[in-house]
């Protein structure tokens, strides 16, 4: 028990928990004793990670593949302008470091997959969700499930923000009993699409740290069971209920899940190459040269007008952004050679499969987007 | 008129409002009058065969139409009606 005792160093460095009657000594100890498994060092991740090390949880587990990029820093505060290109693990590492030295921080610089996620999760107290799509949200429940352990769950999108924490073991329900089923891909906007205020994953990511420290101490009401909806453009918290399916697959007394699966293949994503043959792809290099020809191709940009605001492609015929694409195909001419794009080539992807769908054959999606255009055509075009 | 609350994924489908009022008697009824006023909302929480989607979560107060009479949940005047998808945040880069 000596090495949970507390220096005078911590107790000096903790002194505002330690003269509250209910973290004092005993809660202190706790989090020093505690440990905790970050899926993600991104918008969520940041505060997490930084508010969790800041109030001494022990141990810190920190999974992430993705590397430092600038587009980041609008709200991922636990990486900064000295860690840019940097694997996101080892910026938030070195950052927790100069933060609180006398925390433990483990990297694993890897994606979560079903192969590794319970080996990753089960030395840790408690596990947090700040991940960013469906089937890793979806693997991290069910082994958070399988191994008994807490699941702090958050998510954003533009203004508004989810949090509750999933722990069938204390009698709450799973993410499964909240959602069954993933949405298919494409019918709920991702972030790169959508954007997201940059303060938003502070104070879902901040809930979420609030949650972990309540549960590693063990005071206070746990978000277990109620959905904490907040929404920052009307300033609104609202709480809504959740139960526990009886019927769920995964958390239920008689499971019809019982070990991890395939969570792309679950959550409908198919490996973008067989979507669209290669005869429906140009690239921005063979765009900026057809365009220079006498029968240069009609130029449909599927972006969002804010998004043109940022930056375009000189001779663009028309914009629809992809989502009023169905209901505008009557202002587009079928027998014309077009050729559509994006930002990154994923929404042009899809407007081509739909345009496909509606009898236009003389298609092609500009690979790569307006973000490939810039690093190959044009190094004036701003990339967002 | 019981108000029906837009999530912002789907205000985009919604001419943009964040909630919008109406006259009916259950939820089944309520949503299937604004899939009328807004027709693009309709593939976001309707399956083809015309049902509710798995992935659209929807509240009466603070209660799941689940654990309620589902689409036959009666609504009354003042009724604040939740639509909650799923959202996943972040950057779906895969």
């Amino acid at each position: 028990m000596s090495d949970l005792k507390l220096s005078n160093e911590e107790i000096a460095r903790y002194s505002r928990h330690l003269i509250m009657p209910e973290v004092g000594m005993t809660g202190q100890r706790k989090l020093k004793q505690g440990s905790v498994l970050l899926i993600g060092t991104g918008g969520l991740g940041s505060p997490l990670a930084l508010y969790l090390a800041a109030a001494g949880v022990g141990h810190i587990g920190l999974v992430d593949f993705d590397v430092v990029d600038s587009s980041n820093l609008q709200r991922q505060i636990v990486h900064g302008t000295s860690t840019v290109g940097l694997a996101k693990t080892e910026s938030a590492k070195r950052r927790l470091a100069d933060l609180n030295p006398l925390v433990e921080v483990t990297t694993y610089e890897t994606q979560i997959t079903s192969e590794n996620a319970l080996d990753l999760m089960r030395p840790y107290d408690v596990i947090i969700d700040g991940t960013d799509n469906f089937p890793t949200r979806y693997l991290t429940n069910d082994a958070a499930v399988m191994l008994g352990k807490p699941n702090i769950y958050g998510s954003i999108f533009r203004f508004e923000g989810q949090a509750t924490v999933f722990h069938p073991k204390e009698g709450g329900p799973c993410y499964r009993c909240l959602y069954p089923e993933p949405p298919p891909p494409g019918l709920v906007p991702s972030c790169a699409e959508g954007g997201v205020l940059g303060v938003l994953p502070g104070v879902i990511g901040t809930i979420q740290a609030t949650e972990a420290i309540k549960l590693l101490t063990g005071i206070g009401d746990p978000l277990i069971g109620r959905l904490m909806l907040y929404d920052a453009l009307s300033m609104r918290f609202r709480e809504l209920k959740l139960r526990r399916n009886p019927a769920c697959p995964v958390c239920s007394e008689y499971p019809t899940v019982t070990e991890l699966m395939d969570y792309d293949h679950f959550c409908g994503i198919i490996p973008e190459v067989n979507t669209l043959g290669s005869q429906y792809e140009i690239t921005p290099r063979e765009l900026a040269a057809l365009l220079q020809t006498d029968d240069r191709p009609y130029l449909l940009d599927v972006r969002n007008p804010n998004e043109v605001a940022i930056a375009s492609i000189p001779g663009t015929d028309k914009v629809i952004p992809v989502d009023q694409l169905a209901e505008r195909l009557n202002e587009l001419d079928t027998s014309l050679e077009m050729v559509v794009y994006c930002r990154s080539g994923v929404r042009s992807g899809r407007a081509v499969d739909l345009l496909k769908s509606a009898g236009f054959r003389k298609l092609k999606n500009m690979v790569g987007g307006i973000l490939r255009w810039a690093d190959d055509v044009d190094t004036s075009v701003a990339k967002y | 008129m019981a108000t029906i609350t837009i999530p912002t994924a789907l205000r985009q489908y919604a001419a943009g409002n964040s909630s919008v009022s109406l006259e009916a008697e259950t939820v089944g009824a309520l949503l299937r009058g604004l899939v009328e006023q807004h027709p693009t909302l309709g593939k976001h929480l309707f399956s083809e065969q015309g049902k509710l989607r798995s992935f659209v979560n929807v509240y009466v107060g603070d209660e799941d139409i689940r654990y309620l009479e589902g689409e036959a949940t009666p609504v009354s005047s003042g009724d604040t009606v939740s639509i909650i998808p799923a959202i996943a945040g972040g950057i779906s880069r895969r």
